[in-house]
């Protein structure tokens, strides 16, 4: 005899820790940086256009002090569909060989006397930050003349960066909230003063690809995993099939 | 017997006695149900950790210089690298998921009574050796948590009396988690500890085999034989519950492959943000706190306010669970035939984990602030509830103990023999 009030608990038990389990591992989770809760940087790193224009940003804006340097040219090539003689011709201006590592031609020594720390490297950035963060953070930079560079940040307040890409965004300004009593004055929003060479959309576009080509950079296996992924998983769930089956056959004389 | 067959057993000493006491001739109740999967599967994964361990031996790096960027270069560089870190990374999470379910088994059907008391402290051994385990494997990529967390687990020894202080120098071999603690973790990961793991499996198993497995019912097989000393009731392990199994693996597998092949990082609950940036002993992550798996506990020693109390608590909540076939004094096995307290106990216990799990991997203060409000008090929120969720996790064990020292458990009739099978 089974009794069906404790079968019915026991399910219910079983149902309520599932969906707390889900609802544990649905959570939005913090990133290092604290605080979130940016626009969604929509990104596709399966789209292969988007990460070559990211890359030839990052080549022609960033490269000059960031190094990625867990990334070879030769994965890059792999990754974004290119061949060595694009990827030597268009997108490596340090002379590095094919196989070398991304890292920028700039002595450390040199970086840490003009910014005041050295550049870090980016291998990992959309990794340990987030996509939402870096985008936010490529739109946040507004002209601010008590800074060392003239340039400040609302999504990373103070920092030592200067903003390299003004000429296409333009120059932002900030307005800012009045003081409360005895504290400093906080950013309201930022306003663009000055157009760059990009119109916004163009711009947002541009930091999209920016992104997605960095987010490619930390996590580039995901590109050959999702390509696999669902065979593996076709393949197992056969072999669950089969297992079944034979499980059935054996089990046959089981009462 | 196959030619070869015979020749091999011939020549081995009790091999085949062995094989047939242990598989072919090892009689299980035939009413398992999904509850009784995860014992082999944690075998599976600790299968798994092993061979995806030793290929990451092969290429990791134990220096506080060289590690992180030999884990990268596992990533990246070497040819499938990075499945067999996913698969060892995903493996440990896995590992305990499997493990919680399996000692949460064994409360609702009683596997811990007797006689299988010895099982179930083999096997509150192994959950001890596997923390160890995964704790150090978790400092070994030398990310900043890995660091971090290290750093602050390893100092709660501090709270020792008298010799705190140098016990947290000798176990780091240095004042700050460095390369002489990476040295010794590493050596404790891949070759201490997982000798003391399988040891205790085996003893696990022995233990098991000796007085035979529990089953949903929580009735005992042996009880009623057939003519020829089998029970009545029992079914040899090899073939019926090798092939059951494998329909388990299966199962277990796509979970695993989907989230190997579309999401490892879990959400930053399996592989963690702050560990994607290098160890850094100037710079403190946002939030310190240990991997889900740890979480629980974490929130227990956290929701205490003097941390000597904190980490006596902490040790006490796994001591507990040691104590549980002495602290329940019922008769009856099965959750089917308990009292309605202990259904009910036994569910609150389980949801109690869960929440503190919330709080120890820090989850709650945006649940507290979607609940009560941006303006809320966090903290005193938080403390509030967590409190009384340490005081419901120790209640259960207080709870089952009184419950059936003084009899007012009204049990239903145990049958005979077991109910059903799938």
């Amino acid at each position: 005899m089974i009794d069906k009030t404790s079968r019915a608990a026991m399910r219910t038990l079983s149902a309520l820790l599932i969906a707390l389990a889900v609802a544990l591992v649905a959570s939005p989770s913090a990133f290092a940086e604290e605080g979130g809760g940016y626009p969604d940087a929509n990104i596709n790193v399966h789209d292969q256009a988007s990460l070559q224009r990211g890359a030839r940003l990052f080549m022609n804006y960033c490269v000059g002090c960031h190094s990625l340097k867990y990334m070879r040219y030769s994965q890059m090539a792999d990754g974004l569909g290119l061949t060595e003689k694009q990827v030597m011709d268009n997108l490596n201006f340090t002379g590095a060989k094919f196989g070398d590592p991304i890292v920028s031609a700039m002595p450390e020594a040199q970086a840490e006397k003009w910014f005041g720390k050295v550049p870090p490297d980016l291998s990992l950035e959309v990794s340990a930050k987030g996509a939402d963060w870096v985008s936010a953070y490529l739109k946040a930079f507004y002209l601010d003349p008590a800074t060392n560079s003239g340039w400040n940040n609302t999504v990373f307040p103070n920092v030592a960066m200067p903003f390299p890409l003004w000429q296409l965004q333009g120059e932002q300004v900030a307005l800012m909230n009045p003081p409360a009593d005895g504290q400093t004055a906080t950013v309201k929003e930022l306003k663009l003063a000055h157009p760059g060479s990009m119109t916004p959309t163009q711009y947002d576009q541009a930091v999209l690809d920016l992104t997605a080509f960095l987010a490619y950079v930390s996590v580039p296996d995901e590109l050959v995993r999702s390509r696999i992924g669902a065979w593996v998983v076709i393949y197992l769930v056969l072999f669950t099939l089969f297992a079944l089956v034979l499980k059935k056959e054996y089990w046959k004389d089981v009462h | 017997m196959g030619a070869f067959t015979q020749w091999f057993t011939e020549r081995t000493p009790g091999l085949g006695a062995v094989y047939k006491k242990h598989m072919t001739e090892y009689y299980a109740p035939r009413n398992f149900n999904v509850m009784y999967y995860f014992g082999s599967l944690a075998l599976l994964v600790l299968v798994n950790q092993i061979v995806t361990g030793i290929f990451l031996t092969m290429f990791y790096t134990p220096t506080a210089a060289g590690a992180f960027d030999s884990v990268q270069y596992i990533m990246r560089d070497v040819h499938w690298g990075w499945l067999v870190r996913y698969m060892h990374e995903t493996g440990a999470s896995m590992f305990f998921i499997v493990v919680y379910l399996h000692m949460f088994r064994g409360l609702m059907y009683g596997s811990f009574k007797k006689p299988r008391e010895l099982v179930w402290l083999l096997g509150m051994l192994i959950f001890l050796a596997l923390m160890a385990e995964a704790f150090m494997g978790y400092v070994l990529p030398w990310g900043n948590m890995s660091f971090w967390g290290a750093k602050v687990i390893i100092t709660l020894f501090s709270a020792v009396p008298v010799i705190g202080g140098q016990l947290v120098d000798w176990i780091m071999g240095s004042f700050v988690p460095s390369d002489p603690t990476l040295n010794r973790f590493f050596a404790l990961h891949v070759v201490a500890l997982p000798l003391v793991l399988l040891l205790l499996v085996v003893l696990h198993l022995g233990a098991l085999h000796e007085v035979g497995s529990n089953n949903p019912d929580g009735v005992e097989i042996k009880k009623h034989k057939r003519p020829d000393g089998h029970p009545l009731d029992g079914i040899p392990f090899h073939p019926y519950y090798t092939v059951k199994d494998l329909v388990g693996v299966g199962v277990f597998l796509i979970i695993c492959a989907i989230i190997i092949f579309f999401e490892p990082t879990v959400g930053g609950f399996f592989l963690e943000h702050d560990n994607s940036i290098p160890a850094n002993d100037l710079v403190t992550p946002a939030t310190i706190k240990p991997v889900w798996y740890f979480s629980p506990f974490y929130a227990i020693l956290r929701m205490i306010p003097s941390k000597g109390w904190g980490v006596i608590a902490l040790a006490l909540s796994i001591i507990v669970l040691f104590l549980v076939p002495w602290l329940d004094r019922g008769k009856v096995k099965s959750i089917r035939y308990r009292g309605v307290g202990y259904k009910v106990a036994l569910a609150i216990f389980a949801i109690v984990f869960v929440l503190l799990a919330a709080i120890g991997a820090d989850l709650t203060p945006g649940w507290i602030v979607s609940i009560f409000g941006p303006d809320a008090d966090i903290t005193t929120i938080e403390n509030l509830f967590g409190r009384i969720l340490v005081v419901l996790y120790f209640g259960f064990f207080a709870f089952l103990w009184v419950y059936t020292f003084f009899g007012l458990e009204k049990t239903k009739p145990v049958p005979e023999r077991v109910t059903t099978h799938d």
